[in-house]
């Protein structure tokens, strides 16, 4: 096992980084989601169609997105695993891939338990759920490959491969609303044109939307500092098996 | 007015289990996040505590 911590380009100062930015996001995660919790279910108004089921947005809709960052940074971190040979880089992947199964499995079970008021059925083979339970299997799939190997370098090389592969199901994911006839529907949010939302649930989308994304932030941080010292745990084991 | 609010509009069937599996799922990630950290660094100080 030669993936020594030298290798890192800093580790030590990543753990510094990250031990100064972690209070930040732990704080300001824990004040968005009381806010957004606040604002989605007591203080928005319920939809003139979809009545208090819309409320199930304010947690279906910054899972999906996260769910599909999650894979982004998966996919980036292994790739700079893989071209510049940055330990670091597999370590993050690692990290960010746990957190987000976790919030690809949140989006697909609000977004049945929304299915089934609003279209009468919990679930259908419908090419956005289709592709983000693909996603799900693709985390799972890279979780399981990684710890496939006695050699965690091995593993660690077969699944940054697996992660920048399947990445391309990630503009899948995104598109598969406008490319095929879904029932699933298009996209309300577009940074370009006027979000066809109104601001009295906007506003709980985009603070909740704020929560996850810190919440995604400081998981990764606490993972991929543990993940550092098992590294260290690993070597410092290594070095006394061999002196 | 409490009862109103858990009622959901009648949806309460759907909206609090959405609610309900979203916090389970990340508390779930956040205590697993925090114990493995806790973990190692234990692990660590205990190792490199009996060797210097």
């Amino acid at each position: 096992m030669t993936g020594s911590l030298h290798r890192f380009a800093n580790p030590a100062r990543f753990q510094r980084l990250a031990r100064a930015v972690l209070p930040w996001c732990a704080g300001g995660a824990a004040v968005a989601f009381a806010l957004g919790l606040y604002l989605a279910l007591v203080a928005s108004p319920p939809d003139y169609q979809q009545g208090d089921t819309v409320r199930i947005m304010y947690v279906h809709v910054p899972a999906a997105w996260m769910a599909l960052g999650g894979y982004t940074t998966m996919a980036l971190a292994s790739a700079v695993a893989l071209i510049w040979r940055h330990r670091l880089g597999d370590l993050i992947a690692q990290s960010a891939a746990p957190i987000g199964a976790g919030f690809t499995i949140i989006a697909l079970v609000t977004g049945m338990l929304w299915g089934q008021p609003m279209w009468g059925t919990f679930w259908v083979w419908d090419a956005r759920l289709t592709s983000v339970l693909v996603l799900l299997f693709l985390y799972l799939g890279y979780i399981a490959l990684v710890h496939a190997f006695d050699d965690p370098e091995r593993g660690a090389r077969a699944g940054a491969i697996l992660a920048l592969v399947g990445w391309i199901n990630v503009p899948i994911v995104k598109f598969s609303v406008d490319w095929w006839n879904t029932l699933h529907q298009p996209a309300s949010i577009s940074r370009f044109a006027k979000p066809a939302i109104h601001p009295s649930i906007l506003t709980p989308l985009l603070v909740m939307a704020a929560a996850f994304m810190l919440l995604f932030a400081t998981l990764l941080l606490l993972r991929v500092r543990a993940a550092i010292v098992e590294h260290r745990l690993r070597t410092l084991a290594m070095a006394r098996a061999r002196g | 007015m409490m009862k109103e609010f858990l009622e959901m509009g009648g949806y309460a069937a759907f909206v609090w289990p959405a609610y309900g599996a979203t916090l389970f799922v990340l508390a779930l990630l956040i205590v697993d996040s925090v114990r493995r950290l806790k973990r190692g660094q234990d692990e660590l100080a205990r190792l490199e505590g009996s060797e210097e």
